[in-house]
């Protein structure tokens, strides 16, 4: 499907631009008309997604992250993280409820998330390549446009 | 992110404020346990009728308070939740663990 819109942005991988990728992709999202609860499902899977990279990613150095989004004419946004630190060496297992490598600061949760909040959840990872995740959300098509 | 402390009658309430992501629960971690450590409370209360985002960082907080009032013998509640965090604690089932209060509860 030929896409509508697409943005893309490259940031540091520093915690402090968590809010601001998830922020950038709230506001891309927007442009969809989506509801509250659609808009901060976006945010939040974003957030879990970049902050991935942060802390798993790139663990004691600062690297490249790579947002893009797209938005195609049936209301659809597809979202992708792309990183190239440590890879994940087991995705399956990443993905399961509680799993962390991050010890006590991290709930294990955050594939959970993604996984809950979005349509569908992809990932590419080869080990010290990098990680890709790819997203996918409709959007509800609200009757009462103006 | 902004931490409010209110402690009387041996109940320890944490306001939290602002969003709750990585970056955030990293730079309040040491000030939560730090009032936790000094009020030796037998009740926790965490209000998060201030946190307008939250993500699994903010799981990993409360589980982290949920261990911490374990071994002091106390009682924790999350309170004032809004509606994205706690669409956040329901995906991860959070609910099973801790008890958790909307805000319009």
């Amino acid at each position: 499907m030929k896409e509508t819109n697409s943005i893309r942005l490259e940031f540091q991988s520093r915690s402090i631009n968590e809010g601001f990728a998830r922020a950038a992709a709230a506001v891309f999202a927007a442009q969809l008309d989506p509801t509250l609860d659609e808009l901060n499902d976006i945010k939040t899977a974003v957030s879990e997604a970049v902050t991935n990279c942060i802390v798993h990613a790139y663990p004691d150095s600062i690297g490249k992250i790579l947002l893009r989004a797209r938005s195609f004419p049936n209301n659809s946004i597809e979202i992708i993280v792309r990183d190239w630190g440590r890879g994940i060496p087991d995705v399956d297992r990443a993905r399961e409820p509680m799993f962390t490598t991050g010890g006590d600061e991290r709930s294990g949760m955050g594939f959970t998330i993604m996984e809950s909040f979005m349509d569908s959840v992809k990932i590419r990872s080869a080990p010290e390549r990098g990680t890709t995740v790819t997203m996918r959300r409709s959007i509800s098509i609200r009757a009462a446009r103006k | 992110m902004k931490i409010e402390e209110r402690f009387a009658d041996g109940e320890l309430t944490l306001c939290l404020r602002g969003e709750l992501d990585h970056h955030a629960a990293k730079l309040i971690a040491h000030e939560l346990e730090g009032a936790v450590d000094k009020r030796l409370p037998s009740a926790c209360v965490l209000d998060f009728g201030g946190v307008s985002f939250m993500d699994s960082s903010g799981i990993a907080v409360i589980i982290k308070a949920r261990r911490r009032a374990d071994e002091l013998g106390a009682s924790l509640r999350v309170v004032g939740v809004g509606r994205q965090p706690e669409r956040v604690l329901t995906a991860a089932g959070l609910g099973r663990l801790v008890s958790i209060e909307t805000a319009s509860e």
